[in-house]
């Protein structure tokens, strides 16, 4: 009833709803995740701050395949389109996603560039996410894989101070290890941090740069590709939409 | 900085509630935030008061309820605290979050005649 004067009109109704928010989004990425599938493809959102050797560590991993697998990827970038040039160089066929200002990439933005991605025919699909810590975190982009890239330059108390992100993640690679011993970086330090905010920790230590760990990196993917385990659900009312489409 | 990209989302799903009761004025929203969802409270708050006008959200308020991660053990289910190993001493098993990254909108008040 009528809160202001207690005249009793209007009726003011509850309307119970309890629904993620963003279930728009998760219908769309519960979409691509079918796309992925009908493709054969694993995807692999890779998250990290900006610097953390995302695009390198990409690189490294076309070079270490050396023409084993048939690897794709999209990049998040604000404003350029550089890592996609750079992964076009190193024979990952490569896509920008332009996403202006905004500091995530979402399940209808790589849907859209999947539709127009030059080649279906891929087996590893890496999604390269915005290079931040917080934002890409929230949004289920169809993934089969959340993998984190966290450098040694950037501390081990990283994944305490950005529990999200990292308890979000199957995978952190731990890159540009080859700089360790100019450092004053304890691994065990970062192992620990990890295990008190990621339940499965898994930790990968690689250096694009000396190549050390890279095809620990790509067993890991291969094993993916051959035993994908669908990541849990996200969030805990989560609910499945049945979600119609028409492709143009 | 997310949290305008889902006051969308929210206000969008808001709309859509309304048009299926016939809402006209909405006076209160109900969501559910977890401490560990990524989203942060206060800019929330902010997106929803800058996004709200000129919307059917336009004067109305939100109520935010915050909610503390919890996990637990899959098979003793003990809870392992915040800020712990998470893994079950007992079982040797990884801990699961059982709460704590809800982004959810709970329940809307408004008027509606149609319900």
């Amino acid at each position: 009833m009528c809160e202001t004067c207690g005249c009793g009109d209007p009726e003011i109704v509850p309307i119970e709803v309890a629904e993620r928010i963003l279930s728009d989004n998760d219908a769309q990425a519960g979409h691509n995740r079918s796309h992925f599938a009908g493709l054969g493809l694993l995807a692999i959102n890779l998250m990290g701050s900006p610097g953390a050797g995302k695009t390198a560590v990409l690189e490294a991993t076309a070079k270490e395949a050396n023409g084993r697998l048939k690897l794709g990827a999209v990049s998040g970038d604000l404003a350029t389109e550089r890592d996609a040039d750079r992964l076009n160089a190193s024979g990952i066929v490569s896509a920008t996603i332009t996403t202006g200002s905004a500091c995530h990439l979402d399940a209808r933005l790589v849907h859209h560039a999947l539709h127009h991605f030059p080649s279906n025919d891929r087996d590893i699909f890496f999604i390269e996410n915005v290079g931040n810590l917080v934002c890409p975190a929230i949004y289920d982009l169809g993934q089969a894989a959340n993998v984190v890239a966290l450098s040694v330059t950037e501390g081990e108390d990283k994944p305490l101070k950005y529990p999200v992100m990292f308890q979000k993640a199957d995978l952190v690679l731990l890159t540009k290890i080859d700089l360790i011993p100019h450092l004053d970086f304890d691994v065990a330090a970062v192992e620990d941090a990890l295990a008190r905010v990621m339940p499965e920790a898994s930790l990968l230590k690689v250096s694009a740069k000396t190549g050390e760990g890279i095809d620990a990196w790509l067993r890991w993917l291969e094993q993916r590709r051959s035993a994908p385990v669908e990541r849990a659900t996200e969030g805990h009312e989560h609910h499945h939409h049945e979600h119609q489409h028409e492709h143009n | 900085m997310h949290e305008y990209s889902i006051v969308a989302s929210l206000i969008n799903r808001v709309q859509q509630e309304a048009a299926v009761h016939g809402g006209a004025r909405v006076h209160r929203l109900h969501v559910k935030i977890g401490e560990l969802s990524g989203v942060e409270v206060d800019l929330l708050k902010t997106a929803f008061d800058t996004f709200r006008e000129r919307t059917i959200c336009e004067g109305a308020e939100m109520k935010i309820d915050t909610v503390a991660p919890a996990w637990a053990c899959p098979s003793c289910e003990r809870t392992v605290a915040r800020g712990a190993i998470l893994r079950c001493e007992a079982c040797d098993r990884p801990a699961r979050m059982i709460q704590g990254d809800e982004i959810i909108l709970q329940r809307i008040e408004m008027e509606a005649p149609n319900v």
